[in-house]
């Protein structure tokens, strides 16, 4: 079957995703661009009985001129005719609301000599919108073929596969002539390099992008040839002179080929403007949204999550049954089972947690919170752009670090990225779940509000606040040339498709299983691996050793004490015991043991090993097969006796947990999106450091 | 000459000048262009930010771009 190259390009808000997903179904996937951070999305759909495209889908963008990222990687594809993903047909998707607006780009496409389809999305709203539109006159005047079609009721799709697979019978000429901002120029342009396309001149020559065959270097050397050079803002007059241009033309060609009924335009936007941004009930209604999320996440999450804990607690229980006793099985039952068990039980969390998140996107709420927002942020050194990757903070910082590139102004993005790591993460949930059912009581307050609820969700608030603090304290810091601006679509608002928050909660939690999930199932094996072994014969003939003791001191015990000693003689004495140890009086103003000492070293991999690593500390030669909430409610502090997790502890380590930079995965994410070791380093001493004085603050008033 | 700053709620006008240097492109992308009418929807505490409604195109601009927009009053 033949193969062709189809990219998706358009507005952001225009429903382009919804318009892939219903192109390739669930046969897509997510990765990156190489060296950099900017999604990738890609999918194979079949177009007809001989011929597959395989179809990228391509950031959201309002023109070729690129001003972000990931404007850049659109732009560095469609000029670069030796990019392996450089499309034979591309589609421009467009919706009816914003027709005018999304044709911008679309001229431009068709002033560089590529087939296009205009898919008009959306096209089910037609009638209530009181839009009609003159089809044949518009595929005239734009030179393309138009396909209406409508994501969410799934119509319209075939006649679009039928334009894509005639792609070679469509127009490449262009719809809009530009050269007519500078004629001389142009003119001069096309004689110095006769065999390119002209268009795709004037955009290297206008933007700051590399391009691979043709770079700006060539253009600059036959410039000294005799081609007069352009200023910068020379550069941005004409580009402003285009812009105008090109909007005439499409003013004139719609007026030819739309009317709108004005009457039927207006309603839903207006009134839910009027409640969901007002002045006062906006605020309240968000931080009620809010507070329900995470009411939701705690109750709702709460039974898979019991569920799964148990399961693999059994599992574990039934492996070791059934297997022949050795270290295999060992491995198996004590290592890797447990290490699983302590990715999936993430799984409800993170779900729950981006089905809101991309309702609220979807609806086009999340724009109304930037507008809310931004005159707080704006003083924090943060822009309303900022609420959406500091949200997405809460899911997981990697994520939102890279959410944070649609925010034009360096220094607000640059702080932006600094705080995040600041927000709960939901590789903080687990350790913050299980701190919180050891040492707060599970009893309501006024009869509604669960203690352990508010506990948890004033750590979110403390994580924000920590957040928004730090970002201030940089703004009064930093100092900045460049100018800020803020420009931000208002988008219609929409019922969100399922399908699309479907493929959105299923990729996110997708990219967590098999990318933060394959750490920390390497770290809980080699945690196990060091609590099983020893360096020497006080680990491997342990037994002799307590017993030894036992006789020494004359000591009546039974069996089962016995064991227990042993077991824990064990595991003092194991490579891990040893390393714990080591640093034992680090963590010790704490309130911490070796043992958790361990746990808050190996969290440095990725948070939530934590869990796991208590797990696998407390599992390795304890025979009783509880679930390891039940076993930490069991330690006992071995200097001052009673409960190891009290509250003195249990809130000094929900502090380190909140404040201090424990995530190599992010630190890493930052050095790439800031290009330097400087920020991620700066966050890694600072937070951390922080972290710990408040937390040996907060355990010596309390202990 | 007024600029979008110094419009009121429901008040429209058309776009007579910007001033190029202080003006992003990405808003002339999006329709901020001499001859298109502007109509303020909704503005927050202190006029900051502004919800417009350019050439039919629903955008937030912060005061200090619309003040870079100079335009002419249409109606009251």
């Amino acid at each position: 079957m033949r193969q062709i190259n189809v990219a998706l390009v358009g507005n952001p808000n225009t429903g382009k995703t919804s318009v892939f997903n219903a192109l390739t179904g669930l046969n897509q996937k997510v990765g990156n661009y190489p060296g950099i951070t900017v999604e990738k999305k890609e999918g194979v759909a079949k177009i007809s009985r001989t011929l597959k495209a395989h179809i990228l889908d391509l950031p959201g963008t309002y023109s070729l001129n690129a001003s972000s990222l990931d404007e850049n990687v659109v732009v560095e594809l469609l000029l670069n005719k030796n990019d392996k993903d450089y499309p034979d047909v591309v589609v421009v998707v467009s919706d009816i609301e914003n027709l005018k607006r999304n044709l911008l780009v679309f001229t431009q496409l068709k002033d560089l000599g590529l087939p296009c389809v205009l898919v008009i999305n959306m096209a089910d709203r037609m009638d209530r919108k009181g839009i009609s539109i003159d089809i044949p006159k518009l595929e005239e005047r734009l030179k393309t073929k138009v396909a209406l079609v409508s994501a969410r009721k799934n119509t319209g799709f075939d006649q679009l596969k039928e334009l894509i697979a005639n792609y070679k019978q469509l127009s490449t000429e262009p719809c809009c002539d530009a050269s007519v901002i500078d004629k001389k120029y142009f003119h001069e342009l096309k004689d110095t390099f006769p065999n390119q396309n002209i268009y795709k001149l004037w955009l290297i020559i206008s933007q700051d992008v590399n391009f691979g065959n043709l770079n700006r270097k060539d253009v600059q050397t036959k410039k000294e040839q005799g081609l007069k050079t352009k200023t910068p803002s020379e550069i941005k007059r004409l580009q402003q002179k285009e812009i105008i241009v090109r909007y005439t033309f499409i003013n004139d060609t719609l007026k030819l080929t739309l009317t709108k009924d004005i009457n039927a335009a207006k309603g839903l936007r207006a009134s839910l403007d009027r409640i969901l941004m007002h002045r006062v009930w906006g605020y309240v209604i968000f931080a009620f949204i809010l507070l329900l999320i995470f009411q939701v996440i705690y109750e709702w999450s709460a039974i898979p999550m019991d569920f799964i804990d148990e399961s693999f607690a059994s599992l574990s229980e039934w492996m070791k049954s059934t297997l022949p006793n050795g270290q295999f099985t060992r491995l198996i039952t004590e290592g890797i089972i447990p290490g699983i068990g302590g990715i999936v039980i993430f799984i409800p969390q993170i779900a729950f947690l981006f089905l809101f998140i991309s309702i609220l996107e979807e609806s086009g709420y999340m724009s109304r919170v930037v507008f809310l927002t931004d005159r707080i942020m704006k003083k924090f050194g943060l822009s309303g752009k900022s609420i959406v990757p500091l949200v997405s903070g809460t899911a997981c910082a990697i994520p939102a670090v890279m959410a944070s590139r649609n925010i034009e102004n360096w220094k607000e993005r640059l702080i932006t990225i600094l705080v995040i790591p600041f927000t709960t993460c939901s590789a903080r949930l687990p350790v913050y779940l299980i701190i919180i059912a050891l040492v707060i009581p599970d009893e309501t307050f006024l009869g509604v509000f669960n203690y352990q609820g508010l506990v948890l969700l004033l750590l979110y608030f403390l994580g924000f606040g920590m957040a928004v603090f730090s970002a201030w304290l940089l703004h009064k810091v930093m100092k900045t040339s460049r100018k800020t601006y803020f420009v931000i679509e208002m988008p219609n608002y929409k019922v969100p498709i399922p399908k699309n928050v479907l493929i959105t909660v299923v990729d996110k939690t997708k990219s967590f299983v098999f990318g933060a999930g394959k750490i920390i199932l390497a770290i809980s094996i080699v945690l196990w691996v060091l609590a099983s072994y020893g360096p020497n014969e006080k680990f491997s003939q342990a037994e002799d050793f307590v017993k030894q003791e036992v006789k020494a001191e004359n000591l009546e015990i039974s069996q089962e004490e016995l064991d227990t000693k042993i077991a824990s003689y064990k595991l003092r004495h194991s490579f891990i015991g040893y390393m714990g140890k080591g640093i034992e009086p680090v963590v010790q103003p704490l309130g911490y043991d070796w043992k958790i000492g361990i746990a808050v070293i190996s969290s440095f991999a990725a948070r939530e090993v934590f869990v796991g690593t208590l797990a696998t500390i407390y599992s390795v030669g304890s025979e009783d097969e509880d679930t390891i909430k039940n076993r930490m409610s069991k330690e006992v502090n071995p200097v001052i006796g009673g409960k190891m997790f009290n509250l003195a502890s249990g809130i000094s380590l929900l502090l380190f947990y909140a404040f201090a930079m424990q995530c190599m995965s992010t630190l890493a994410v930052v050095k790439r999106e800031t290009n330097t070791w400087k920020w991620p380093m700066l966050q890694l001493v600072v937070m951390t450091g922080f972290a710990y004085i408040v937390s040996l603050i907060a355990y010596q008033l309390l202990k | 000459m007024k600029s979008i700053a110094d419009l009121k709620r429901g008040q429209k006008a058309t776009i007579v000048d910007i001033s190029a240097e202080t003006i992003p492109l990405k808003l002339l992308e999006m329709g901020c262009l001499p001859g298109n009418e502007v109509e303020v929807i909704k503005m927050a505490q202190i006029k900051d930010p502004l919800y417009l409604n350019i050439n039919d195109t629903h955008l937030a601009i912060r005061k200090e771009t619309a003040k870079a927009v100079l335009v002419k009053i249409l109606e009251d």
